[in-house]
């Protein structure tokens, strides 16, 4: 198929549609508003379900619903909607239910901007909501990217019974590139026999299925959170995803995902023209982490230091630091406020990391 | 090659629309290619810019903050971009409107009257098509009938009695520059 050239928000919702999502359900806020108008043309025209909610929070208990009844089901939101949705992802969460939700991030604190940020690290890999649960974190950097990894977490999310989260900035929704589409790709539908679909009393072919995240009694819960533990371990080996770029014999090591990923990129290749070797090692997967990964990439000794790049005033850097667990010292370059990095400034610190 | 655009003017203007065309020209010709708005809570007859990128190889950077174009459709864009244009890269300006002189001496400036090419076509409306001629004429970096087959498939098919006065209009901006 011919590349069509498509803005990120509506090549997201499309590939959702390909991966076999036929509910959505959300609430409007810049910059993610393109997904639900979207989707509220396309949903009708599969047989899907395309529903404005009255909040945020309306929103992703819809999807708890539609979850537990054993659809293919997303949401999405910005930075502020986000928040508000989290007790209802902590409840799916908790109910071992799978679902996709996608973050167009934005800056805050707050209400915060309507412009690019990657303030939401926190949020995402360390709780976001309450109780002891993770999601899994998808950062893609490019509009075809985000595309590949919505069908991706839409398999993971069956897999493992569990809420996956996209997580971009506002950049990546907004921004056009050429993009190819699998038309149809859809992979074969998981059996979800827990799923409340109604049981049969006639001949119990079908026991009774009930979706629940209230357990009362100790040994009940910790059952519960055992598995999910346990679950989380298997992702954390089989799932976790990098991405490194020019990074033999690179004397200073970058870390940044998305959007920022990429200006690194272009950082990489100005410094190169001066002869200075920089590579980037790119979480692609944000929770689980790429500890080994980063830590081998850091550690290696060609490199004299390395830089974590953020649109935040320095969340992922921490993840970083543990990465390397005091081996080396990692710098940050952190804009908060929803002020992109450049290039230029990104090369200039290398150089003076160089000089020091 | 990497050409690493700044278009900017006001709301209305078509400057999103020429990067668009832009973009999907050069994906056309199966280059890498990136379009990114500024976007704000803009009121009609705002500022409205986009960075667009072409290139033979990925593209970093979707954020252009130094340009070997800026295209810039009125004063205030000016003043804004002309600091943003790399030491020898180029800057077009749409003389119609602005009324000043570049100010630096270490690039190529184009002036075109845009919209009074525009005018003398009988389309106010193709001005910046105008300002993509000249910027094409000197750039060289997409081939013009495909900004045209660009257009065609944004407009389309019931708008395809637009593309000869577009066509017109890429020609006479780019003779402007030549």
């Amino acid at each position: 198929m011919a590349k069509q050239l498509m803005k990120g928000c509506e090549a997201i919702a499309e590939a959702a549609i390909q991966a076999g999502c036929r509910f959505f359900f959300g609430y409007p806020i810049t910059p993610q508003n393109d997904i639900p108008e979207y989707m509220s043309a396309r949903m009708p025209k599969v047989g899907g379900c395309f529903l404005q909610a009255e909040s945020e929070v309306a929103a992703i208990n819809m999807v708890y619903g539609a979850a537990g009844a054993g659809a293919r089901v997303m949401t999405s939101s910005s930075s502020p909607g986000i928040s508000l949705k989290q007790e209802g992802i902590s409840y799916i969460a908790g109910a071992e239910l799978p679902c996709v939700i996608v973050n167009m991030m934005r800056g805050g604190p707050g209400l915060g901007s309507i412009q690019a940020s990657q303030g939401d690290y926190f949020q995402s890999t360390k709780g976001g909501g309450h109780g002891d649960y993770h999601l899994v974190v998808y950062a893609p950097a490019s509009v075809q990217e985000a595309i590949d990894l919505m069908q991706t977490a839409f398999d993971v999310a069956d897999k493992y019974r569990m809420p996956v989260l996209i997580l971009a900035d506002g950049i990546i929704g907004q921004m056009m590139e050429p993009v190819e589409i699998k038309q149809g790709n859809a992979s074969e539908p998981v059996k979800k026999d827990w799923a409340t679909v109604g049981w049969s009393e006639k001949d119990f072919t079908r026991p009774r299925a009930v979706v629940n995240s209230l357990y009362i009694e100790v040994e009940e819960l910790e059952e519960l959170t055992g598995r999910l533990q346990a679950r989380y371990a298997k992702i954390a080996e089989e799932e976790t995803r990098v991405e490194l770029y020019n990074t033999e014999d690179a004397e200073f090591m970058l870390c940044a995902y998305g959007t920022v990923a990429r200006i690194c990129k272009t950082a990489i290749a100005q410094l190169k023209k001066q002869g200075i070797k920089a590579g980037l090692v790119r979480p692609i997967t944000l929770w689980p982490f790429p500890y080994k990964a980063v830590h081998d990439a850091i550690a290696a000794p060609s490199v004299k230091k390395a830089l974590c790049v953020e649109m935040s005033a320095g969340q992922m850097v921490e993840d970083v630091r543990l990465a390397i667990n005091g081996e080396k010292e990692i710098e940050l370059l952190g804009h908060s406020g929803s002020r992109v990095p450049t290039a230029e400034e990104i090369a200039q610190r290398i150089i003076q990391m160089r000089g020091a | 090659m990497l050409e690493q655009n700044l278009f900017a003017g006001f709301g209305g203007q078509g400057v999103l629309l020429m990067g668009q065309l832009l973009a999907f020209a050069g994906m056309l010709e199966s280059k890498y290619v990136s379009w990114l708005p500024a976007y704000g809570p803009e009121m009609r007859g705002g500022t409205a810019n986009c960075s667009v990128n072409i290139s033979d190889e990925p593209i970093g950077s979707p954020v252009v903050s130094k340009a070997t174009s800026v295209i810039v459709m009125n004063r205030p864009s000016l003043d804004k971009f002309e600091s943003a244009v790399q030491p020898g890269g180029m800057l077009f300006i749409n003389s119609s409107i602005i009324d000043r002189k570049a100010e630096r001496d270490d690039i190529q400036v184009f002036y075109v009257p845009c919209n009074e090419i525009a005018e003398q076509l009988g389309n106010a409306r193709v001005a910046n098509v105008v300002m993509l001629g000249a910027y094409i004429e000197k750039t060289k970096c997409v081939d013009m009938e495909n900004i045209l087959n660009a257009l065609l498939e944004k407009l389309g098919k019931t708008k395809a009695h637009l593309i000869p006065l577009n066509r017109e209009a890429l020609v006479k901006g780019a003779e402007s520059v030549r």
